[in-house]
Order: C-alpha cells, then sequence, then structure tokens
C-alpha cells in the first residue's frame, strides 16, 4: 500500500538508541522476519498463521517468503475465521506447538475474544496448570490516513483487564526482536501489539537471537524534573516532547514500560520519585485504559512522591474519525504532550 | 456406560447435601455416545468436551477419584479447585479439557487435529458437543478449516433437543444438523445415540478415516437428556417437555438395551453383571470417600497457575 510509505517517511521518528556508532541497524518488519526466521529455524514447533502470511506484502514484511523457506504446513493463510483460527491456535498450543498467529489490526481480534478471553487467559489457571498455551498474536495498529473507526484501533485496554495474558508493545526493532522471542519462549498467551508508524523506525538489532525479560522497563531518556510514560509509538512523540522541552530547561525522562502485563512497576515508581511529576501518554482510550491504570497504580503506590496532580495525554472517548482535518484534532502528539507537561510542571 | 451411570447417580443423590458447591450438569440417558466413541481411542488420542463433561471424562479413562475431588472443591481434584465440574481434565489420557463455552472446544480440538498433522503422529482429536453448540458460528469455520486441511478431528454433536429448557424447534431453522457438515464435504452421520453398537460402529469409521488422512467426519448422536439443564431431577420436567416425546424416549435405556442384548446373546452372565456393578460401587464409594477426606486448597494459593 503505497500510501503507508509515504505516511510513515513522514513520521521518521528521530530516535536512535546509538547514535554515531557503526552498528547494524534494522527496521522492526525486518527485525520481527529475522527473528520469525530464526524461531522456525531452531524450534520445530514454531509454526506462523495468519490472513496474508504467504501474500507478496508478507505482513507488512514481517513474514515476507518465509512459506518458500519452511513450506506452507509452517506457514501458513487463514480463512477469515478469527475466532475459530484463534482455538486452532489454541489447540495446536496446547497440543505442543508454538504458534504465532498474525492480524493486520487489533481491530480484528474483536472477532476472536471469546477464544482470547474466554479460553487462552484462562486454560493454565482453570486447569491448575494442566494445560499451557504457548501461542503469541500479533496485531499492527493502522493509525492514520483515513482508516477511521474500524481500522485504527489500539484496544490493548481490553487486553489488560483480562487476566491470564501478557500484553507487550514494543517501540523499536530492538525490543521487538528481543520481546518476540521472549513470546515465543512463553509457555503463556501473549499479545503483541506494534503500531504501524514505528515501522520505518530503524534500530540496532543484533543477528543474533535474544530475549528482553517481560515486565523489564527502560529508561529511554534520563531527567529529573518530569517523568514521561509512553507506550507503544507515544515514546517517539515523548522523546520529540523532551527534545522541546530541554530547550525551555526542564529535564525530561522518558519511560518506556515495553510490557504492559507484566507492567514494571518499579521504574516508574523510581521515576516519580525522583522528579514528582508524571504525564502518561497513550495509544488508545483514556477511560479504563493502559493509561488509566498506571495513573491509579501511582497513586496508590507512590502518592506521596507526587508535587503535582498526573496529566493523561490519551485519545479522546470517541471513536476514531476519517479525515485528516478530525485525525489531526483527534490523535494527541508532542505538542500535547509538551503543554501538559508544563501544566504538570507549573502547578 | 455402567460406569458412568452409577458415578452420575450418587452424584444426583449427594448433590443436596450441598457438599459438591459446584454445578453440575449430569449427563444420564447419554452414557451411550462417551463410552461408544470413546471405546474405539487410543490412551494418547485427544478428547475434547462441554460443562456437561463427566462420562467423556470417565470413558477416555479420567481419574475417577481426581473427578469427584474436583466436585467437593479439594486441593487432590483435577483441577485443585480451580475448575469444578465444568472443566474436568485429565492430560494423562488424553483427556484435554472441558469449555463451559457452548462450542468453545470445538476450533481448540481442530487445532489439536493440527497438532497432529504438523508433528506427524497419528493422533486423532474428538470434540463432544450439544445441538445448540451447532448454532454457534464457531462450529462452521473450524469445519471450513478441518475440511480445508483435511484435519484428524471427528465433531460428535449429541443432540438431546434442549438448550436449558428451549427445545431444538425454537431455536433452529430446521432440524437437519446432520446435513449441514456435508456443505463441506465432511462425512456426517445421523445416529441413535441411545444404541451404543451404533455409536461405536460409526465412530469407528469416523475415527479409521481421520487417522488414515481422509479428514474429518461428523456424527449426530440423537440422545435424550433425562435429567435437568443442571442439578438433580428435573423438577420443572412438565412444563417443557412434552409428554409424548417423553414417554418415547423414556422406552429407551442405553443402558439396560445394552445389557439385555448381551445377556440374550450369552456374552455376559447375571453374576457377571452382578460382579461388574459390585466393582464400580466400591470404586465410587473409596472415590467420594478419598474426596471428602481431602484437604481443601490452600488459600494463600489463590493467584497460583495464573501463569505457566
Amino acid at each position: 500500500m503505497p500510501w503507508t510509505k509515504i505516511l510513515i517517511e513522514k513520521q521518521e521518528p528521530d530516535f536512535d538508541e546509538h547514535p554515531g556508532q557503526q552498528l547494524r541497524k534494522l527496521t522492526v518488519s525486518e527485525a520481527i522476519r529475522e527473528t520469525l526466521d530464526q524461531a522456525l529455524a531452531r524450534d520445530k514447533q514454531v509454526f506462523i498463521m495468519g490472513q496474508g502470511v504467504d501474500d507478496p506484502a508478507g505482513m507488512f514484511g514481517m513474514t515476507l517468503e518465509l512459506h518458500k523457506k519452511y513450506g506452507n504446513e509452517r506457514v501458513f493463510d487463514t480463512p477469515l475465521s478469527e475466532n475459530a483460527l484463534t482455538g486452532v491456535a489454541i489447540g495446536a498450543a496446547v497440543t505442543g506447538m508454538r504458534p504465532i498467529y498474525f492480524h493486520n489490526r487489533p481491530d480484528f481480534l474483536m472477532l476472536a475474544m471469546d477464544q482470547i478471553v474466554n479460553h487462552a487467559s484462562k486454560l493454565s489457571y482453570m486447569f491448575a496448570g494442566n494445560a499451557r498455551v504457548p501461542l503469541v498474536i500479533v496485531a499492527v495498529i493502522g493509525r492514520g490516513w483515513g482508516s477511521g473507526a474500524q481500522h485504527s484501533q489500539s484496544l490493548h485496554g481490553l487486553f489488560m483487564h483480562v487476566p491470564g495474558l501478557r500484553l507487550v508493545m514494543p517501540s523499536t526493532a530492538y525490543d521487538a526482536k528481543g520481546l518476540l522471542v521472549s513470546g515465543i519462549v512463553d509457555d503463556n498467551p501473549v499479545i503483541f501489539i506494534e503500531h504501524r508508524w514505528l515501522f520505518k523506525h530503524k534500530s540496532h538489532v543484533p543477528e543474533e537471537l535474544y530475549a528482553i525479560p517481560f515486565g523489564k522497563g527502560l529508561i529511554r531518556r534520563k531527567g529529573k524534573d518530569i517523568t514521561i510514560v509512553g507506550v507503544s509509538y507515544m515514546v517517539i512523540e515523548a522523546l520529540r516532547a523532551a527534545e522541546e522541552l530541554q530547550k525551555d530547561g526542564y529535564d525530561v525522562e522518558v519511560i518506556d514500560p515495553r510490557t504492559l502485563i507484566p507492567l514494571d512497576e518499579q521504574i516508574i515508581l523510581d521515576s516519580v520519585k525522583k522528579t514528582g511529576h508524571l504525564v502518561i501518554v497513550d495509544t488508545d482510550w483514556k477511560r479504563c485504559g493502559a493509561a488509566s491504570e498506571i495513573a491509579s497504580m501511582v497513586a496508590q503506590k507512590g502518592l506521596s512522591y507526587l508535587k503535582a496532580p498526573i496529566k493523561i495525554i490519551a485519545w479522546p472517548d470517541i471513536p476514531v474519525p476519517s479525515s485528516n482535518i478530525l485525525e489531526e484534532a483527534f490523535y494527541p502528539s508532542k505538542d500535547n504532550i509538551i503543554r501538559a507537561a508544563k501544566e504538570v510542571l507549573n502547578k | 456406560m455402567l460406569r458412568i451411570r452409577l458415578v452420575e447417580l450418587k452424584i444426583e443423590e449427594l448433590y443436596p447435601q450441598d457438599e459438591m458447591k459446584t454445578p453440575i450438569h449430569l449427563c444420564i440417558g447419554q452414557e451411550a455416545v462417551a463410552a461408544g466413541v470413546c471405546a474405539n481411542l487410543n490412551k494418547d488420542d485427544y478428547v475434547f468436551s462441554t460443562h456437561r463433561g463427566h462420562g467423556h471424562y470417565l470413558a477416555k479413562g479420567g481419574s475417577l477419584k481426581a473427578m469427584i475431588a474436583e466436585l467437593y472443591g479439594r486441593e487432590t481434584g483435577c483441577t485443585k479447585g480451580r475448575g469444578g465440574s465444568m472443566h474436568l481434565i485429565d492430560t494423562s489420557v488424553g483427556f484435554m479439557g472441558c469449555s463451559s463455552i457452548v462450542g468453545g472446544n470445538i476450533p481448540i480440538a481442530t487445532g489439536a487435529a493440527l497438532s497432529s498433522v504438523l508433528c506427524e503422529h497419528d493422533k486423532v482429536s474428538v470434540v463432544f458437543f450439544g445441538d445448540a453448540a451447532t448454532e454457534e458460528g464457531i462450529l462452521y469455520e473450524s469445519m471450513n478449516f478441518a475440511a480445508f486441511k483435511k484435519l484428524p478431528v471427528i465433531y460428535v454433536c449429541e443432540n438431546n433437543f434442549y438448550s436449558v429448557y428451549s427445545h431444538q424447534s425454537a431455536r433452529q431453522a430446521n432440524d437437519h444438523i446432520h446435513m449441514r457438515p456435508k456443505a463441506f464435504d465432511i462425512p456426517s452421520y445421523q445416529i441413535d445415540g441411545a444404541n451404543v453398537a451404533e455409536v461405536y460402529l460409526n465412530s469407528k469409521k469416523a475415527i479409521v478415516d481421520a487417522r488414515s488422512g481422509k479428514g474429518p467426519s461428523f456424527l449426530e448422536c440423537k440422545v435424550y437428556r433425562w435429567r435437568a439443564h443442571s442439578g438433580p431431577g428435573d423438577p420443572l420436567k412438565e412444563a417443557y417437555r412434552k409428554k409424548d416425546e417423553w414417554k418415547k424416549w423414556m422406552k429407551k435405556d442405553p443402558l439396560k438395551d445394552f445389557e439385555n442384548i448381551l445377556v440374550k446373546e450369552s456374552i455376559i452372565t447375571d453374576k457377571e453383571i452382578k460382579n461388574i456393578n459390585e466393582k464400580i460401587d466400591k470404586d465410587i464409594l473409596e472415590a467420594f470417600e478419598f474426596a471428602k477426606s481431602s484437604p481443601f486448597p490452600d488459600k494463600g494459593e489463590l493467584m497460583k497457575y495464573l501463569f505457566r
């Protein structure tokens, strides 16, 4: 889809974990493809399924031509039966396989909620550990270009509500690889939500397989005046905001939780203890969402650290609009973050 | 079959004592389907079941003691008090668990059959479900995929005509459940689910076909639920069942009918029947004693097993 290419190039993030170093750099989709290639080669139990995983676009490049190397038994297209095919993946998982099920959009996961919420998340507990579900479900948030109400949703707040799931939202290629490895290796169902706007972002990715443990957040930028916690693509916007705030003399710390279940509460609390100010930025609705959950956690465990009320920058509680003018009004950007940070700092 | 019947009758008898604090869904009257199908299976074949799963669990060889202990909510139960009556499991005999979401296990059993193909072993996967599951879209999604991939899965519909109190005629455009799989070119059979020999022979063909790579089959087994949807007895029976239907089905008893044939054909003697009954009664007594004397789960382990 040519439009996405244009849009994403316009949105190429400035952020780079290793500036100036001559290290191998990959995009998120290249990193994921390499991980899948290595996982398929290493582990016969791993297989890949999803609508279009063997088509010429290869799921935004993530699964491109893997079927040619590993065969259509292990990398296969699926009928548009998201609920049943999620059940199929669960059934394969409980009988020893490690399926990875790809979806173009989180919106489509709503068709599979019975199998994800009533089954995948429950089996380990309900059967007292007699069943395990080593399953990774991947979906890509499709923000922008008028994608609108049913092709732009993030919906991770829904999954964060459900005990028994892991919830992973990487913001760099390096993290995408390391967290996907952890997801494949994990014996529990993992919801792995990516963001389309991160797909042209390059970062250093080691060639060998490596795993980033779940529940370990990262300080993306060190600072002492205010903490900004960003989720997924909003980490990039937070870093941009931090650059500008620096010019105004504010020293911003940016935290990337990387996984929302489990959540690295300590890294957030430690940061807030140091800065006394907190802004949380999400790619989802605010009501009952990840940002509200993080705010609630800080209120319960770190209220005394706060010198001003917490601010949340998230989507307004309406469906995503289509017109680009309305999209501009709908999606928060670095400017919203800067404004919120200044409000919090000047309280 | 007899074992299932006697276990269910004992559960029904003791349930009013209020010590089994879990909703029970008795399969009295439907035993022949579980017994007839599972008699064709190997220990490591997969079986998936429903909220009405006691019979399937026992027919596949699930531990009776662990099942009764589960009904009593004990640590020695098959899910250590986490699952209850509707979520039995015994993976040591290939009984892969129950789902109390109608139709919920249909795709999961289909996925187990996919595992079988990917791992190139010859295990087959059987899923039991009721007539109401044929109203769920997930059955048709699953059958399409199984037929497309020629997966070794056998769909066994126990059509007992009732979803709670609602008759099939109040829910479905027609009663031709067995016709629907044919739209996917899945071989489908409508059989008398109260006749264990008929169940055995038809499921044998389906299982042999699946094991030899011919893909899925579908069995619609017409049976009758002798009890209410849940709980002991059927106190509202006269308010929702048709009298002639009830009378007609009560003339059939999968257990007695088969026993009569075995005696008539001199395959079994009255003495042997007595011995089998006594052996089962003893097992049941032991299982209930085991359950009642087992410890409850430790409250401190409430959070255990959420993740592996």
